[in-house]
């Protein structure tokens, strides 16, 4: 069967990077091996993570990606760090409907929470799918003008003069010579830690805990292609992760102000797509979509049964959309809602690992 | 299970040596490769003809394509000349609209010879089981089919948009899965993979077959699509997923969407 050559793909995979360790620009240094805490469900039921061959994780390098993802000094004027647009608490998104950069300005999409990226396969990361790597993705916000707008040259500078970081970054890499590439992959090695699998709903699935009858219904609802048909796009029991991570119109707007993918792609037949976003830690990730619209829950839902508008893009899933939606009768929203609550994590967001350390 | 048939070769081998010393047995050495290909009555399809409202099926409705994934198993080489069959059990998911997987080796080697070449759109009952393949289940956010509708894989996820009778833009979703009954206790299922046979093709040492599929033809007979009737969840419409079966094999005489294309070796 395919999943054993899955298997042996991924044995080549492990032999392959193992034998690049050795050659890395860093003279054969080799920090902590260290392994990510994948959550057994995630185990059994999908494919392993993707870690890149040139950036293998280390106790070292996460614990310097976490001091550099919670550190102000990334930013021009040492005000904003990475956390301050995601916040632990928030399942690392950002409370405010758009976060504000260290010039008072603010953005048009909302922060996305950060949790279970290394299992993004696709590896297209934004809203938009613009950044190709997690590795990739850390280079934009400390550049980007509405965020910590400084310049990778001066960034490499403060850390450089910094009396504890030439230090880490030997621990970590084999070398004091500060560069963004070796930035962005610490960081990226702490992101690739932040794991949530320990949800209610996972607990029920290892028959450790049960749901309410409310919440069994809300399921059914989700899964019913009569009623939510929310898995198509959002994933079902057996696909832990609770998203496709594929771009769709899930019929928002009639006209896009942000044509998202599309406008990364250019291709109009994408205009207004963008990435579907988990359901796990809804409980800490208000406000909901792109531009944050929704505030809660239930704004979500009522979108979905009445409120779906037609634009062409719009996805084929997207039903009876003349009508605005299906029409979910009350208490299959407040069970659809229940469920999805049980979709949240809070051992992840009080994880100690997972805090500032600074 | 293909152990077991590597051992049945084995010992036909063995057999054939020890009856026939004048006519040394072939080693199996050759892989054969499939290439996928789509069409709509002869009309390539390529990415840039997704989205577009340039199809009319055959019951008259102006449609487009906007995503187009199917899975197939079980390609199966039945020798001509030894009746034995090789099964490397493997499958394979290919995404057009991606071009993903449109190429596709069967984990096997056999021996070269005339073959006649079948596989199975779809998942049969024995390999479709539920939750089993991680791949599966990551790939296009779960390629899963719930419990309440019998468990196990899609067979297909055909999806688009089509002018209705109101001259309005509507959606479709023609997935194939099992066809599933759970109005009743316990729910009645029915396999609805098929067989595809792709005929005789003659194995060499690097051959390559071309699978063709023609999207028209699951609109088409025996049973003559209506899309407004017909649009979406059609998941637990149990009397659409046979009817989907009929149209997708070759059903009492019917075309069938499969047929085999061009084989370079
Ligand atoms: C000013 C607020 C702000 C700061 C500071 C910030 N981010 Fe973000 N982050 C955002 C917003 C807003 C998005 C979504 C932007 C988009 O899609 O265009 C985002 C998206 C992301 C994503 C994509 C997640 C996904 O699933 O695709 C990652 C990863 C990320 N940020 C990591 C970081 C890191 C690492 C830093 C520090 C180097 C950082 N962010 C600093 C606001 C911020
Ligand atoms: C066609 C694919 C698709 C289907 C089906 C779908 N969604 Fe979504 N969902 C998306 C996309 C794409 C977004 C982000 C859209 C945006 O921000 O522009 C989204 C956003 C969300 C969000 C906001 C999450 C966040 O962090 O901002 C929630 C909650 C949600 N969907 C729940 C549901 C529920 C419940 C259903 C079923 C009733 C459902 N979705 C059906 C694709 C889909």
């Amino acid at each position: 069967m395919k999943r054993s050559l899955a298997y042996i793909a991924l044995c080549c995979l492990l032999v392959v990077s193992c034998t690049t360790d050795q050659d890395d620009n860093t003279d054969g240094y080799t920090a902590t091996p260290l392994e990510l805490n994948i959550p057994p469900l995630f185990a059994e039921k999908i494919l392993p993570p993707v870690i890149p061959e040139d950036n293998p994780q280390s106790v070292e390098g996460v614990t310097l990606g976490r001091k550099l993802f919670f550190d102000k000094k990334l930013s021009a004027d040492n005000t904003l760090a990475c956390a301050g647009c995601h916040s632990p608490a928030s399942a690392f998104s950002d409370p405010r409907q758009f976060s504000v950069g260290i010039d008072g300005t603010a953005g048009t999409r909302n922060s996305m929470p950060l949790f279970n990226l290394a299992w993004n396969y696709n590896e297209l990361f934004f809203w938009d799918g613009r950044a190709a790597s997690i590795e990739n993705q850390a280079l934009f916000p400390v550049i980007d003008p509405i965020e910590m707008h400084n310049t990778w040259p001066e960034a490499v500078n403060t850390l450089q003069a910094d009396p504890e970081y030439p230090a880490l970054f030997e621990a970590a890499f084999g070398t004091q010579n500060i560069d963004s590439t070796l930035v962005t992959k610490a960081i990226a090695q702490f992101v690739r830690t932040l794991i949530s699998g320990n949800s209610k709903f996972d607990r029920y699935l290892a028959g450790t805990e049960q749901l309410t009858q409310s919440e069994l219904n809300g399921l059914n609802v989700f899964l019913d292609e009569n009623r939510g048909d929310c898995f198509h796009c959002h994933g079902n029991p057996n696909n832990p992760l609770w998203t496709d991570n594929i771009f769709h119109n899930n019929g928002l707007d009639e006209t896009h102000i942000d044509r998202g993918r599309g406008a990364v792609t250019g291709d109009p037949r994408e205009f207004g797509t963008f990435k579907t976003p988990s359901l796990r830690n809804l409980a800490y990730t208000a406000p909901y979509m792109h531009d944050g619209r929704f505030n809660t829950i239930d704004e979500v839902i009522d979108h979905y049964s009445e409120g779906l508008v037609y634009s062409e893009t719009i996805d084929p899933l997207m039903k009876k959309v003349d009508e605005g939606g299906v029409g979910l009768t009350p208490e299959d929203k407040a069970d659809l809602k229940a469920f999805l609550l049980t979709l949240s994590d809070p051992s992840f967001i009080s994880n100690p690992d997972f805090q500032d350390p600074n | 299970m293909k152990k077991i048939v590597l051992m049945i070769v084995a010992s036909v081998l063995v057999f054939g040596c020890n009856n026939d010393d004048n006519n040394p047995q072939p080693t199996p050495n050759a892989t054969v490769e499939f290439t996928f290909t789509h069409n709509w009555d002869g009309d390539v399809i390529e990415n840039s003809d997704f989205d577009l409202l340039q199809y009319f099926n055959a019951n008259g409705e102006q449609m487009s394509i906007s995503k187009l994934v199917y899975l197939i198993s079980d390609v199966t080489f039945t020798n001509l000349s030894t009746a034995v069959s090789y099964d490397a059990g493997d499958y394979n998911l290919i995404n057009v609209r991606e071009g993903t997987n449109l190429t596709f080796t069967p984990d096997i080697e056999i021996p070269e010879g005339e073959y006649l070449v079948t596989f199975t759109f779809g998942f049969d009952d024995e390999d479709n089981q539920d939750g089993i393949y991680p791949d599966l289940n990551s790939a296009d956010g779960g390629w899963n089919v719930p419990m309440a509708l019998g468990g196990g894989y899609h067979y297909m996820r055909l999806e688009g948009k089509f002018v209705d009778n109101t001259s309005a833009q509507a959606n479709y979703a023609y997935h194939t899965i099992r066809a599933n009954d759970n109005t009743t206790t316990p729910i009645t299922l029915q396999d609805t993979s098929f067989e595809v046979s792709l005929g005789q093709v003659t194995v060499g040492s690097s051959t390559s077959v071309e699978v063709k599929m023609n999207v028209a033809e699951w609109f088409r007979s025996p049973n003559q699509w209506d899309l407004n009737q017909l649009n979406t969840v059609l998941m637990p419409n149990f009397d659409a997923q046979i009817m989907m079966y009929e149209n997708g094999s070759t059903f009492n005489g019917s075309t069938g969407v499969f047929s085999k294309g061009t084989v370079t070796q």
